[in-house]
């Protein structure tokens, strides 16, 4: 038998070693059931964590008042959102607060990011330890603080300009707005930092060395070639903001309910299936947000 | 007196309390190929870096064209850099890096289109302008980064080790590539690397550096025919160093004693005096071997030894000799011919090794 005869054959029978040799050793068959306990162990933890997404998705289709059973499929749901005005009211101030705290957050994120990572001043460990807290603090934590805060403030502006009780500042959108960029920030400075860290210090010298001033270097060298980075960030806070509950439930006031709020006001009363479909609706936004961000972070490397 | 083009004056430069360039002054001239030669952390990159303004010196003054500038920052310099790694920049195209520094300096888009051109066919990278960076092989990015530099007609273009990244065929045929493009454009080039041959076939002249400091300036004959020292000689071509003492000096010679038998004379740098402990330094290929007694001739050193190791590689035979004191000099014998009688000895044969007086150098430091 040539080479290529035998080459030949072993190719047209592949399976047959496979099943010739089932696993011998203990150590092996433990392997196996190990395998077989993992995938279990995955199953289960899918169905835990997206079980309850997909009924509410399922739901918000649902040709019934009532949630617990399936009547049939229907959009009409869908469509009284577009003719009730307190959602949609709800809606604006929503892209309202993330528009504005992602832009807001966005510019200081980075900034701040830029002075982490390239200026070496008092205190930077200091600092640097403390913009990392609104990651780690719990959300309960930041809105009763900010809470706090907007209150003491507020009270002092109001006191100090003597303003009258009936044109008195309040919390509302604005508040909730500044206590969204406060927590942003901490994210968009994390994802800028890493895009920063790899960037590469000789080509901003290059720049430089060809006759551009450090601002001209920024706009021309270092900001487009970090800008996937910031792109990243932002998009992070704005699924950030646009799904905050807690702090905003904190810091809002007359005039500034947000989509997440409204819906909770509404989940009081009853679970109708309109809420299923704003969820629906803002799941399908989030995703659609987080995928446009880790693809960019992606193109990035 | 050629026009002087750059210089540094007691030039200092300190990290914190390492010293990376200590009291340096060099002066390179206008339109020069002047290589900082040294092992890594020689202070080189540093001094390149002081000249493009990357770092600005700790003390002492840098002139560009007699004007000091040890203090502007790199875009008030004209000064251009070609970077080890290239820094080409990957967001743009080929064409867009080259013009970068045109456009800074607000030339016309026709202008700066027919310069990008001119200089990409220069650099035999013709047709490529709309390419980026990343879709080049290395040697183009290379020559990219090289017509980013030179397209902008600096006074100095310095090149930080911009070969060391090349396969060593590439870097041949770019060593004389920017050779033949220095002598072509008449700007002064500063050249920085490790590699002393390539140091050695490219420049006019060469400053040796070494823990901040530069040991020797000159011409690549300079350098190697005439060390100032023992780490100049050592780094630049192969040595044989023998410790010896010298006992006396006359007309340029000094008369040392290698071992406690050997008593001969060398060429001597002018520091040298009776009663120093000194190294005698020869290169391989200046000795001679015989094998019959010579006659002790005028400018001649001869000295019989015993061959210890002899190893054929084509172009020469080498062989480790073992004088009577018991130190072994290196020589490199080249393969003239095949009948040569010198080719025949073997292991243990008894041959003469031989110079010229001069060849041999005692260095004290």
């Amino acid at each position: 038998m040539t080479v290529q005869q035998a080459q030949e054959g072993s190719l047209s029978r592949p399976a047959v070693t496979d099943t010739h040799y089932p696993p011998q050793r203990a150590g092996s068959l433990l392997l196996t059931w190990g395998k077989r306990l993992l995938w279990v162990n995955m199953v289960f933890s899918f169905v835990f964590l997206y079980a309850p997404i997909l009924v509410l998705v399922i739901f918000s289709f649902n040709n019934s008042r009532f949630a617990a059973k399936w009547e049939g499929f229907t959009f009409q749901w869908y469509g009284q959102l577009l003719t009730n005005e307190a959602i949609i009211s709800a809606f604006w101030n929503s892209i309202i607060v993330a528009v504005s705290a992602t832009l807001i957050s966005t510019v200081l994120g980075t900034m701040t990011a830029i002075a982490m990572e390239r200026f070496r001043f008092p205190f930077r460990k200091t600092y640097d330890g403390i913009l990392y807290l609104p990651v780690i603090v719990p959300d309960i934590v930041m809105g009763i603080s900010l809470l706090a805060f907007f209150a003491l403030a507020l009270d002092w502006i109001n006191t100090a300009l003597a303003l009258p009780v009936d044109s008195a500042l309040r919390p509302g959108l604005t508040t909730v707005i500044i206590a969204h960029v406060a927590f942003n920030i901490s994210f968009v400075a994390i994802v800028v930092r890493t895009s920063l860290r790899d960037f590469n210090k000789a080509l901003e010298e290059a720049a430089q060395d060809l006759g551009a001033n450090e601002w001209i270097t920024f706009r021309r060298i270092t900001l487009p070639l970090i800008m996937p980075g910031i792109l990243g960030g932002a998009l992070l806070a704005f699924t950030l903001s646009l799904d905050d509950f807690v702090i905003t439930f904190f810091t809002t006031g007359p005039g500034g309910t947000t989509l997440p709020i409204d819906v909770f006001s509404r989940i009081r009363r009853s679970i109708s299936p309109e809420i299923n479909a704003i969820s629906t609706l803002m799941l399908l936004m989030s995703i659609v947000l987080v995928m446009a961000s880790q693809s960019l972070q992606r193109r990035r490397d | 007196m050629p026009t002087v083009n750059v210089e540094l004056r007691n030039v200092t430069k300190r990290f914190g309390d390492f010293v990376a360039v200590d009291n340096v002054s060099l002066q390179i001239h206008e339109g020069e190929f002047f290589s900082l030669l040294g092992p890594s952390g020689c202070g080189k990159t540093t001094n390149l870096r002081m000249i493009a303004g990357f770092e600005l010196p700790s003390e002492g003054e840098i002139y560009l064209k007699g004007h000091p500038v040890g203090q502007l920052p790199p875009f008030k310099r004209n000064v251009n850099t070609v970077f080890q790694n290239y820094a080409l920049f990957p967001h743009m195209t080929v064409a867009e890096n080259v013009g970068f520094g045109l456009e800074m300096k607000k030339l016309s888009k026709s202008e700066i289109n027919q310069r990008v051109n001119e200089t990409l066919d220069l650099v035999r990278l013709p047709n490529l302008g709309s390419r980026k960076p990343r879709q080049l092989s290395g040697g183009q990015q290379q020559r990219v980064a090289l017509a980013r530099a030179i397209v902008n007609r600096p006074d100095v273009l310095l090149l930080d080790e911009p070969l060391s990244a090349l396969d060593l065929k590439l870097r041949k045929t770019m060593q004389f590539e920017l050779k033949e493009l220095q002598r072509q454009l008449g700007i002064t080039f500063i050249f920085v690397t490790h590699d002393q041959e390539e140091s050695m076939t490219m420049s006019d002249r060469i400053a040796v550096m070494d823990h901040g400091h530069v040991l020797q300036v000159g011409a690549p004959t300079d350098i190697y025919e005439q060390p100032n020292s023992r780490f100049v000689a050592d780094f630049i071509g192969e040595t044989n160093f023998l410790p010896c003492k010298v006992t006396g000096r006359e007309n340029g010679l000094a008369t040392v004693v290698v071992g406690d038998k050997i008593k001969l004379q060398a060429a001597c740098e002018p520091n040298v005096a009776a009663g120093d402990e000194a190294s005698l330094i020869i290169r391989p290929e200046k000795i001679n071997i015989h094998t019959e007694q010579q006659s002790n001739g005028q400018n001649h050193t001869v000295l019989p030894g015993e061959i210890v190791e002899k190893v054929y590689i084509g172009t020469d035979t080498r062989f480790a000799v073992k004088l009577m004191d018991g130190s072994v000099v290196n020589v490199r014998h080249q393969n003239m011919s095949m009948n040569d009688p010198v080719t025949q000895v073997n292991n243990n044969e008894t041959v003469f090794v031989s110079w010229q007086t001069a060849a041999a150098r005692v260095l004290t430091s």
